[in-house]
């Protein structure tokens, strides 16, 4: 079996299980400053993936590809403690406010550069939007078949992959020619945990504007001069030959007209405690009126 | 007018449910805007679906009918989509958020360079004025969501790339026959003008659909757990409680995340939408998404420790307690008292 090259997409978060009141700014994008971020999780999943068949296929390559703020690089050095090979930050200011079409038109023009590849993998889908699109737009942008909610690769040839699909009613085994995208469902196995060699050997490893925005510290700088691996290279529109109107804000059909904060209309509910008496109540009140029994 | 579009589903010559649904919210938006209905199924022998779907008050179904279409498969729907869109040049177009919905939609919206809006609430028609270009835009579809964790409702429009096109999720929309006999014009798709070989070269080697035994649109009593119920042998007094009821047990997101239930008996706006007579909550704190699939329930009952869970807004009932004490005295007192 040849040696694949794989391109892991993956996407720092906000947590939005824990969301505070200043989420969201006035123009009705995600105030990501305010927020605790994470790896998304499907991501982890497709890391895992890849790390899997990197595993079964010797001199396999993994390359993680992140587009995010400055502190998106955490996701690369995150991918290095698991066992990546590489990491690549798309980041500029001007991809802001992307939504999935501007996003995945992003993400395939760094992608061209890494270009020839096998298989690309991602999430199904990130948690702050729940969308399950960049994916298949990447996939239509790179002219290439995607297999969406992986569970698991069965079979891996010279010039085909066959993959478990799962479905909301059931499971299909499909398999495709390379190259070919996947997304990976959180069915799929969980991430291996972080080795403990790798963290020593990758902690110190920052982008260029990481290293410039930190007090000079003549230690961090020698080491990278020594290691250059600790570079994490950072693209910029101009590095990935981007349209200027294809991405960020102007790229992004989508427009978010206005946000409304949920507010809760009470209803006239009874509280009752868990006692004996409070139960039994309502349990003969709802037989009363049929709702039950 | 320029025409609102559906993307139908067949299973084994059905429309989906899904589908009829998105037909009959899609009407509802024709008729706001005094445009046609038209739609389109992809299959094999469909020579009898004509009559499922033209009593939903669809002006013009275009048909794909070939046997290489079914199962789905992303490439040449894509291609068969695309192709149909392009000359129709819709306004609107609706697919249902499903397995099949979300592999394609989001291909055809890159083929098309146009918006998409997944996993929408409500659908609704109305107008934007841009300040920067300072111009009005008349009659555009509001893709309502619930957005970031469920703290907001995201209202999403699309005014410079159509077509507009949204996904919602299943039961999320009320399904309603418009006229039985109503008259539709059906345009044949010729297939193998359209879709090449090259079209099917992601071949399915297995394909094992199980019938889910689980119908929670169609339960009458649904008891449902969160994270609140805090491990899997805990929820064994939910499924207890729903056997007893003649009942259905579901859950929220986070106990499907957890563990303590399976993905398909998820209720609310990833899972499945549900309306109930009566829907028992347990440890269950009550996100804007779970809500959005369970809020029209005739009557809630909330069993929860925290009295702040906003849940308890929208519960006839709320019972202060662990579910562990309260549900067993439920099933006792209802054996006590039940006919």
């Amino acid at each position: 079996m040849r040696p694949l090259k794989i391109i892991v997409l993956a996407k720092q978060v906000p947590d939005t299980r824990h969301v505070g009141a200043d989420a969201m700014k006035p123009d009705g994008t995600v105030n990501r400053g305010k927020l605790a971020t994470i790896f998304n999780p499907d991501d982890l999943h497709a890391l895992e993936l890849a790390l899997n068949i990197k595993d079964r296929v010797k001199g396999t390559e993994v390359i993680v590809l992140t587009m995010g703020p400055k502190r998106a690089a955490d996701i690369i050095r995150e991918s290095y403690y698991r066992g990546a090979d590489y990491g690549i930050m798309i980041s500029d200011k001007r991809f802001g406010g992307a939504d999935t079409l501007a996003t995945s038109y992003t993400l395939v023009k760094g992608i061209q550069k890494l270009a020839p590849f096998d298989l690309i993998l991602g999430g199904r889908q990130a948690i702050d939007g729940d969308t399950a699109q960049v994916g298949p737009q990447c996939a239509d942008k790179l002219k290439i078949p995607q297999v969406t909610y992986v569970e698991e690769i069965v079979n891996i040839k010279d010039d085909e992959i066959a993959a478990r699909r799962r479905l909301e009613k059931g499971v299909e085994t499909v398999s495709s020619p390379f190259p070919c995208l996947m997304t990976v469902h959180g069915s799929s196995p969980t991430c291996r945990s972080r080795h403990a060699k790798k963290v020593m050997k990758y902690k110190y490893a920052r982008t260029g504007t990481e290293l410039k925005s930190r007090k000079t510290d003549e230690v961090l700088l020698s080491l990278h001069e020594k290691r250059p691996y600790l570079n994490i290279p950072e693209w910029s529109v101009e590095d990935i030959d981007a349209e200027i109107e294809k991405i960020g804000l102007s790229g992004s059909p989508t427009k978010v007209k206005s946000v409304e904060s949920i507010v809760l209309t009470a209803k006239e509910s009874k509280k009752l405690s868990d006692s004996d008496t409070d139960i039994e109540m309502m349990i003969k009140e709802l037989i009363e009126q049929h709702t039950i029994g | 007018m320029k025409s609102v579009f559906v993307y139908c589903e067949v299973e084994n010559q059905k429309v989906a449910e899904i589908s009829q649904e998105l037909l009959s919210a899609g009407k509802r938006l024709a008729q706001k805007l005094g445009s046609p209905l038209e739609a389109m199924v992809l299959g094999k022998s469909l020579n009898e679906i004509k009559s499922q779907i033209a009593p939903f008050g669809v002006d013009k179904l275009f048909v794909a009918d070939d046997d290489r279409l079914e199962p789905y498969r992303t490439l040449p729907h894509t291609a068969l989509a695309t192709d149909v869109l392009k000359k129709v040049d819709p306004q609107i177009v609706l697919f249902g958020a499903t397995s099949v919905g979300r592999d394609l939609a989001p291909r055809i919206a890159s083929v098309l360079n146009c918006g998409l809006t997944a996993d929408c609430t409500i659908l609704d028609i109305g107008d934007h004025f841009d300040k920067k270009e300072k111009k009005e835009y008349k009659d555009l579809l509001y893709a309502i969501r619930p957005a970031f964790g469920g703290s907001i409702m995201a209202n999403i429009i699309n005014w410079d790339q159509h077509p507009q096109m949204a996904t919602v999720r299943e039961g999320v929309m009320k399904k309603e026959i418009f006229n039985k006999n109503y008259k539709t014009e059906v345009v044949e798709v010729k297939v193998s003008e359209i879709v090449k070989d090259e079209d099917f070269i992601v071949r399915i080697i297995e394909r094992h659909i199980e019938e889910s035994g689980v119908n929670l649109k169609e339960a009458p009593i649904i008891v449902a757990g969160g994270y609140g119920v805090g491990s899997k042998e805990n929820f064994q007094h939910l499924v207890d409680l729903a056997d007893l009821l003649g009942g259905e047990v579901g859950g929220s997101r986070a106990a499907v995340d957890a563990g303590f239930i399976e993905y398909d008996r998820q209720i609310g706006q990833t899972g499945t939408t549900v309306r109930p007579k009566l829907y028992i909550a347990a440890g269950i704190s009550g996100a804007i998404q779970h809500r959005a699939g369970m809020q029209e329930a005739s009557l809630i009952i909330s069993i929860n420790n925290d009295h702040e869970a906003p849940i308890n807004k929208i519960a006839d009932y709320v019972i202060h307690g662990d579910l562990g004490e309260v549900v067993p005295k439920m099933i006792k007192y209802y054996k006590e008292n039940a006919k």
